[in-house]
């Protein structure tokens, strides 16, 4: 019977071959052209046949050899950090820095263990004010204070 | 003689009071980010990037270089004091350093590393003022078969010298070529895997992927299991080594240095793989030998000084052959097209000063960097005990707004987070980044000459076993694939990372 022996040959090996088989498959569209003038589409499916057999090779291998176990994943970590960016992404410009930069603080520092809201609070604020300072007004990076759902 | 009209050209460009000034604060910046832990210098780079854009090309450049080798040493600093490694180089500094921290000998053992730095440091830029304008000559003769073929080089250099397995680091060199991909077509202005997405019509940025993947993602992983952190706060009064500890340095630095010059114009290793040789080999030469683990200061000086010796000539190749070996060097060159210098190896003849003006304030860096950062300890020992739970939600607003102000859009935020996922999934997996990034970086190099080369050769592919210096690389690539695949060496190699 067949049986998954190391779990991350297994998934890296499915990665490649789905990017492998996507990048083929997308190429398809491109010229191809020859090779003593190679299309847009020349290079990049060499390299996605190329991706794929590692692949391939990768999820052939994790039925014969052992490997050690992924391990925990951090899915709390996962989330929160995530979400925190890209709510980050979103809000920026529609609420301001002054209000989606502690909220970035916020809720990704929830994500630790050993969260505790005073000096987060404490740190979200000091963050702002450096960024504003730094980054804003001394860098000039152009983002709103305010964003556009105060009319900023 | 030539090379000290050269220097001289340097000096006279490193040493404007404006130029100074960036060199000072790249050193700084990079030594107070460097310091922190679980930030290296690729993360380090990436996220001090922006600040540089306003600047100058040269002062930008040596404001970078600074921050390179601050955030090396800082690292140093946080493995002698807390026993945990800033960054990869000084994984082995940890051995002995902290060993002499918990003896009340801290102060020793970051005298001895600053000094072993700035030793490495002085050597290594002589090496690269003395070698580069050869290299670079040489390099004026490379055809496109000969760059394609230096590139696959560095690309198995970059996948024999990562960790874990070989075929994760082929796969994950793959990948990284095929994303770099995205964007329009050079020749044919074509938009490939753009998914009609305006926003990678110009691709994606690298600096995007190096901080979701070793920013984002390397903080997903830590907060897996929160460390908790033992500072060696005990008063750090003597910083002057004894004279007993004078003499045995000068062996270990001189070899440190030899070994870690060496190692550090491989493509793909940089400081790593350096100071990891150089700490083996000190292991076993030394007469101090048992003292090994239980904090000898040769175990602190070799690594030290290789680690840094490395960093400096990994600047070789990208100077002289506009070829990136590693992450850092990676990021270098993005700066530079940014600030519209192509690398490479015209950059030498064309602009001379900028060129010598970046060896000459490495050496001035190396110099702030003994100077500064010994009465600083202070400071920096105060950010180490910055508990993580503050310190990585202050990481991911820096992060997240360098990577905004690289276009000023929302989008690279969006991406990045992305590639945070992908970082930390791929760690888990066992999948090392580093090869990724250098070969998305490579990836669209190689295409380009790969193209040329067919094309001059009428689309015959034997011309890249037909020129000499291309059937040269691609042997040496072969070799280094050959020789990893054996068991015995791979056994070595799995027994080198351990250590």
């Amino acid at each position: 019977m067949l049986m998954i022996r190391s779990t991350k040959d297994f998934w890296a090996g499915l990665i490649y071959v789905f990017f492998g088989s996507c990048t083929v498959i997308i190429a398809r569209d491109y010229d191809m052209g020859i090779a003593l003038k190679m299309g847009p589409a020349y290079f990049p499916t060499l390299l996605g046949y190329l991706l794929a057999f590692i692949g391939l090779v990768s999820v052939a291998r994790s039925f014969i050899s052992h490997g050690a176990p992924i391990g925990e994943i951090a899915f709390k970590g996962l989330l929160l950090v995530i979400a925190s960016v890209l709510l980050f992404g979103f809000f920026v410009r529609r609420l301001g820095v002054a209000i989606a930069l502690p909220l970035l603080v916020m809720i990704s520092a929830s994500a630790s263990d050993h969260f505790r809201w005073r000096p987060t609070l404490i740190l979200a604020a000091g963050l702002t004010a450096f960024c504003y300072f730094v980054f804003l007004r001394g860098l000039g990076v152009p983002l709103p204070i305010w964003g556009s759902w105060f009319g900023g | 003689m030539e090379l000290i009209a050269n220097l001289e050209l340097g000096l006279e460009t490193a040493l404007t009071l404006g130029n100074l000034f960036y060199c000072l604060v790249g050193v700084f910046l990079g030594t107070a980010i460097g310091v922190l832990p679980g930030l290296g210098p690729t993360a380090t780079i990436a996220m001090l990037l922006p600040l540089t854009f306003t600047l100058p090309p040269v002062s930008s450049l040596i404001m970078l270089a600074g921050i390179y080798y601050g955030s090396q040493y800082g690292g140093s600093t946080t493995s002698i004091l807390v026993n945990l490694p800033g960054e990869a180089a000084s994984v082995v500094t940890t051995i002995d350093g902290y060993q002499m921290a918990k003896q009340g000998r801290a102060g020793a053992a970051l005298a001895t590393s600053a000094i072993g730095s700035f030793f490495a440091g002085t050597v290594a830029t002589f090496l690269i003022a003395a070698f580069g304008p050869p290299l670079a000559a040489v390099a004026l003769e490379f055809g496109p078969a000969d760059y394609f073929s230096l590139m696959v080089l560095g690309l198995v250099a970059s996948v024999v010298l990562a960790q874990g397995s070989l075929l994760h680091a082929i796969g994950m060199v793959v990948l990284g070529l095929v994303l770099g991909l995205v964007g329009s077509d050079v020749t044919s202005g074509a938009q490939r895997y753009t998914f009609e997405i305006p926003e990678l019509a110009d691709g994606i940025n690298f600096v995007t992927v190096a901080m979701g993947m070793f920013g984002l993602g390397e903080i997903i992983r830590n907060l897996e299991s929160e460390p908790q952190r033992s500072v060696i706060i005990t008063k750090i009064t003597n910083l002057m080594p004894t004279k007993e500890d004078f003499r045995r340095m000068i062996a270990p630095i001189l070899r440190g240095t030899l070994i870690g010059s060496a190692l550090g114009i491989l493509p793909g290793s940089g400081s790593i793989l350096g100071s990891f040789a150089a700490y083996s080999i000190e292991k076993k030469v030394s007469k101090n030998r048992d003292q090994f683990g239980k904090g000898a200061i040769e175990g602190v000086a070799a690594p030290e000084s290789a680690n840094n010796a490395g960093a400096q000539t990994s600047f070789i190749p990208m100077l002289t052959l506009g070829i990136p070996s590693n992450p850092v060097m990676a990021l270098m060159v993005g700066a530079m097209i940014i600030q519209g210098i192509q690398p490479g190896p015209s950059v030498i003849t064309e602009q001379p000063a900028l060129f010598w003006g970046i060896i000459v304030s490495m050496w001035i860096g190396n110099l702030f960097l003994v100077i500064l950062n010994l009465p600083l300890i202070g400071i920096w020992v105060r950010l180490i005990m910055v508990p993580y739970q503050l310190l990585y939600p202050a990481i991911i607003v820096f992060t997240a707004i360098g990577v905004f102000s690289l276009n000023n859009r929302e989008f690279d935020i969006y991406l990045m987070a992305i590639f945070g996922v992908f970082g930390y999934v791929f760690a888990k997996l066992g999948c090392e980044s580093a090869p990724m990034l250098l070969a998305f970086i490579l990836g669209p190099l190689m295409e380009e000459y790969l193209r040329r080369a067919m094309l001059i050769s009428r689309g015959n592919p034997w011309v890249f076993v037909q020129r000499p210096i291309s059937v040269t690389l691609l042997a040496l690539a072969v070799l280094a694939m050959l020789a990893v695949s054996l068991p015995s060496f791979s056994k070595t190699r799995s027994e080198a990372f351990k250590e």
